[in-house]
């Protein structure tokens, strides 16, 4: 199970990359995909919505799950990840890379403080056991 | 193969339709068919020895020992068929006259009256068409029920975490929030838990007792306390009513709202999924808001109740008042049964899960609540067997297929890591159980000896397990004609 | 003991082996205080025999009287191999197919009639039923709203032509969802809803608009206007169809230029006998695009592990049992012995078998009209197309005349004033393929005396 180091993360298994330019990309961790199994579908937030943290904004479904994904920081959604339309399993195979869900712009770039780095979630996944 | 790749252009059975195509050349043209619909072109006898075909790749209670926990699946009398069937019964418009109704009638509200009885509730209404359709007009009674009173702000219903999924999905569609009531370790529902849960925004609580865990929670007065004296309603879900069936009245519980499912206690068929039958009871204070129609008796005669009369009704549910075959197969089913005969169900479901519990624990299967009771059903967990030998729950389940069991309930209650929820029923034979244990036992056996065996399951069945994940992303939900179907239709009359 | 298998050495060695003494002990758990003292008021059970004679008795009693009602339930002649292999023990005792491998039979049975219904209606999908024509239309709107993404509001017009018990079931349904239901007249003359009629809901947007076809009166729609109209203003268009109808009908999904987004309607007439009212189907069918938020089963095919081709449940993360809260809908137990009926009925019909029994049906009723319309003072309501069903004008009440015609066994049709005062009094009629001539003057000479009687007095 890996967890880059460079990632911040959430109690929820979601994890966001800092782009550097008042934006973030915001995906589910290799954890969370191993848990669902199989994705067999992603339902993406619409481009433009407003999100707060911890909104609901889109959710990831295996054969036998579904699962809500919360927005790790507020924002506005700035891209949402259309590859996935067709190719939900592109989360199994590279959940930190191509199988990013969407992209935020910021709206209060100190909301990234209350995340986790990689130590305090593996620290997560280990208490959950 | 499919129906439709059996069709040929031009073959049908033409003795099932009428002989000659009538004139309908009066239809607009503009409002008139293009194209004849790709529905198959075959004979009676493709179609009879297909559907039969079809028919022998279905386990079913009436070939298979078929323990589902939850589903109450026992022997459908075929009387309770036969008899529904009748001629006067299947022939009667939903919109005939009470005179031309009196028998149907006097049915349904002896129906009506022994649900009442068996329930110990106020009053029944026979009208949803399924459990989940007794589950919303229950919840939509409690609302009706706070909002007559004036009493808004009650919008939060409590779901104990191991409820049936329709409880949340019913209650949301009441218009309610749903706040889940945890279930402590012992199988009971958390009382201390509950305490904090309720409060002025408490519309009600929805509670399956005995619960989908298998056990009779015997805090029940003390949840009903703790509702009431918040302001909230009792709901009971009578997904498990077998197991008290004569033995203890919901009424009596203390539950204001209940719903029936008739396929389950009442041993109306499955059907492949259905049809169902969700009857509610409900105490005297909720009686205004019953679905409608319901069946009074006036003098010597029977009538309906609609609108006119229950003026606070919560409404129609479906079209006519509900699935009429079904209730009539629940009420003969229950004529033949009488008083003593609804407490053996009880007595005898529960000695046949008890039974099989025991026997299974004996070979080394590890329940879910050691320390309870079972009621009419219980859960064992795999937890171990899928750690020791990677195989779980739904490999367990596919092999029993093999051995000629429908699987019991796998992954629910979520709250227990592979479990397998366990019914056997009443009507059971104790061979079937012991069977039943043998094939556990042997499965166990591979497991420990060939797990890849049992992953590998099922091996004797019409196919071998199926790929789900395929199924959804690769969506193919119809048969498509691969060109334009070939005959085109007869677009004038003759 | 019935239904119950134990001899008393099973019962011994049972409880021996649980070691309890007797069975009562295994409701220990129950607290004692809760048990019930007596099921008082619940007769002593019946023999087979004994309740056969009972049942035989009432059934006799509701007799078999000449049916000309329709009105969303319709007495057509259901081929009798459709209900022999039906009742099949496999099907009739087996449940919800969860595992797929032991249940390839009904999984098969829902894929082809899915495929049939996506075929009558011109629709890309179809779920697996619902529980009747009423609660489809209800579930219908939810998803309609749920699916309109160009119009946020929660506005649904639903004409006053659509079955009046539909609409009251879509209320019942649908209230605590914040929907507003718009109610559209129609036009007096013809018995249509106009685009004009639509207009008067105002100008506000809608989520979606219902259109019957026939509607409730048996009148053809202008289909076409209406979905043009609807889909200029960004509303769904949810068509509410009778499946015989649309063997000669145009398909929802040919409506305008586009097609309808969403049907729904009663299975009934597909080999469903009358039975007071149920069990019957609703079936739902809609664009591949809206497919996440159609409620209820739906079953596709895939493969098994050596690549045979196969039939599952899927999609069910849509469903009550994973979703929860945030499902689609709460159904789970759907009609699945009723579809099983449909699939068979439709496979022996076939296209032109339908397309025969909905010209019977169209011909009959005509003809029933005509020769009621011959009685002085008898009228046609509307002047528009009918299908199998038809709006006549009365010179007397409308419910004494019904009630002297049932004396003859004769039930005359579905009384609308009491569903539409303005109309009053006025009958709705309807003569399936199974009306002889015979038949049909048979009620024209009993709607003659009852009318005599009426205008005598």
């Amino acid at each position: 199970m890996t967890i880059p180091t460079e990632l911040k993360y959430t109690e929820s298994h979601e994890w966001v990359k800092d782009n550097g330019d008042g934006t973030v990309t915001v995906g589910i961790t290799d954890h969370a995909q191993d848990a669902l199994g199989d994705l067999v579908f992603v339902e993406l937030p619409e481009v433009g919505k407003q999100l707060a943290a911890k909104d609901a904004c889109a959710v990831v479904e295996s054969v036998k799950a579904a699962s809500d994904i919360y927005s790790p920081v507020g924002g506005e959604v700035t891209a949402a990840n259309e590859a996935l339309d067709g190719a939900p399993e592109t989360i199994n195979e590279d959940a930190y890379g191509e199988g990013w869900i969407y992209q935020l712009k910021l709206s209060d770039p100190s909301e990234l403080d209350n995340l986790l780095d990689a130590g305090a979630y593996e620290q997560v996944l280990a208490d959950e056991g | 193969m499919l129906i439709h790749e059996q069709s040929r252009p031009g073959r049908r059975a033409t003795a099932q339709a009428p002989l000659t195509t009538a004139d309908s050349s009066d239809l607009p043209t503009a409002l008139r068919r293009k194209q004849r619909a790709a529905l198959p072109e075959v004979s009676e006898l493709q179609a009879v020895r297909h559907y039969t075909r079809l028919s022998q790749q279905n386990f079913s209670i009436d070939t298979n020992f078929y323990p589902l926990g939850s589903c109450t699946m026992k022997y459908n009398p075929r009387a309770c068929n036969s008899l529904a069937s009748l001629p006067g019964f299947l022939a009667r418009h939903p919109a005939a006259p009470e005179s031309h109704s009196q028998g149907i009638m006097a049915c349904l509200y002896e129906l009506q009256d022994m649900l009442k009885i068996v329930t110990g509730m106020h009053a029944v209404s026979l009208a949803p068409a399924a459990g989940a359709q007794g589950e919303l007009a229950g919840v939509m009674m409690i609302r009706a029920y706070h909002d007559a009173r004036g009493d808004h702000e009650r919008r939060e219903i409590l779901v104990p975490d191991a409820a049936h999924g329709t409880n949340p999905a019913s209650a949301i569609m009441a218009g309610f929030k749903v706040r889940e009531a945890p279930t402590g370790s012992n199988g009971d529902v958390d009382i201390a838990a509950l305490r904090d849960a309720v409060g002025p925004q408490t519309a009600g609580i929805m509670l399956t007792n005995p619960s989908t865990v298998g056990v009779f929670d015997r805090n029940i007065q003390a949840i009903a306390e703790t509702v009431h004296e918040a302001g909230g309603l009792l709901y009971y879900d009578g997904a498990n009513l077998n197991a008290i069936l004569g033995k203890v009245r919901p009424g009596d519980m203390g539950f204001d709202v209940i719903h029936m499912n008739l396929h389950k206690t009442f041993s109306t068929p499955h059907g492949g999924g259905g049809p169902g039958a969700g009857p509610v009871g409900v105490s005297k204070r909720l009686e205004p808001y019953l679905p409608i129609p319901l069946v009074e008796q006036d003098g010597d005669s029977y009538r309906w109740l609609d609108e006119d009369d229950r003026p606070e009704t919560i409404g129609r549910m479906t079209a006519f008042g509900g699935n009429m075959g079904i209730l009539l197969r629940a009420y003969i089913y229950a004529r033949m049964l009488g008083a003593e005969g609804m407490r053996r169900v009880s007595e005898f479901a529960t000695l046949n899960a008890n039974y099989l519990l025991k026997r299974l624990q004996e070979a080394g299967f590890q329940a879910a609540y050691p320390e309870r009771r079972a009621s009419h059903e219980f859960i064992i967990t795999l937890k171990q067997e899928a750690k020791t030998y990677g195989v779980n729950a739904m490999d367990f389940a596919k092999r029993l297929l093999d051995f000629g069991y429908h699987a019991p309930t796998t992954y629910f209650p979520l709250l227990v890591p592979e479990c397998l929820l366990i019914e056997p029923t009443e009507t059971e034979p104790k061979e079937a159980l012991d069977g039943f244990v043998e094939a556990m036992t042997q499965i166990r056996k591979e497991a420990e000896e060939t797990p890849e065996k049992v992953k590998g399951a099922p091996y004797t069945l019409p196919l071998r397990r199926l790929d789900d994940v395929r199924a959804a992303r690769q969506l193919d939900v119809a048969w498509k004609p691969a060109s334009q179907p070939a005959s085109q239709p007869t677009s004038q009359g003759a | 003991m019935p239904f119950i298998p134990h001899t008393d050495d099973d019962i011994a060695g049972m409880l021996d082996a649980i070691g309890v003494e007797r069975i009562d002990d295994l409701f220990d758990e129950i607290p004692t205080e809760l048990r019930a003292k007596g099921l008082e008021g619940i007769p002593d059970g019946l023999s087979e025999m004994e309740v056969a004679q009972l049942l035989q008795a009432r059934a006799r009693e509701d007799g078999q009287a000449l049916c000309f009602i329709g009105a969303g339930a319709y007495d057509h002649h259901i081929p009798a191999a459709v209900w022999q292999i039906t009742t099949r023990g496999e099907f009739y005792s087996a449940y919800t197919p969860y595992q797929a491998e032991a249940s390839q039979g009904t999984l098969q049975v829902l894929y082809e009639f899915q495929s049939m219904m996506t075929a009558l209606t011109g629709l890309d999908v179809s779920n697996a039923s619902l529980y009747d024509g009423a609660s489809a239309l209800a579930e219908a709107v939810l998803m309609a709203v749920r699916a309109n993404r160009k119009v946020k509001n929660a506005r649904v017009l639903m004409p006053r032509s659509v079955h009046p018990f539909y609409r009251r079931t879509v209320r019942s349904i649908v209230r605590h969802q914040g929907i507003e239901l718009v109610e559209v007249d129609f036009d007096h003359r013809t018995g249509q809803t106009r685009v004009a009629d639509c207009e008067a809901a105002g100008d506000e947007p809608f989520a979606a608009l219902v259109i019957p076809q026939p509607n409730f009166f048996g009148v053809l729609e202008d289909v076409d206007a209406l979905t043009d109209w609807a889909h200029a203003r960004d509303a769904l268009v949810i068509g509410v169809v009778n499946p015989v109808a649309l063997a000669l009908l145009s398909p929802p999904g040919d409506w305008g230029s586009e097609g309808a987004d969403i049907a729904c309607g009663e299975g009934q007439p597909l080999g469903m006998p009358l039975a007071s009212g149920g069990p019957y189907l609703g079936f739902l069918c809609c664009t591949q695009a809206q497919i996440r938020q159609l409620p209820g089963r739906i079953a596709g095919k895939t493969l098994d592990a050596d690549g045979k081709v196969g039939y599952t449940l899927t999609l069910q993360a849509r469903e009550q049992h994973i979703r929860r809260s945030k499902a689609t809908s709460n159904i789970c137990t759907n009609q699945g012995l009723l579809v099983t009926a449909a699939t068979i009925h439709m496979s022996i019909l076939g296209a032109e078998g339908l397309e025969r029994v909905a010209a019977a049906c169209h011909a009959n009723t005509s003809r029933l009209a005509d020769s009621l319309c011959e009685i002085n003072g008898v009228e046609p309501l509307f002047d528009a197309p009918a299908f199998h069903e038809r709006a006549l004008r009365l010179p007397a009440p409308a419910a004494n005349i019904l009630s002297d015609l049932a004396a003859n066994d004769i039930l005359g049709g579905f009384d609308l004033g009491r569903e539409y005062p303005e109309l009053d009094p006025a009958l709705l009629v309807c003569a399936t393929e199974l009306r002889t001539d015979a038949d049909i003057a048979a009620y024209r000479e009993a709607m003659a005396r009852a009318l005599a009687i009426a205008d005598a007095a």
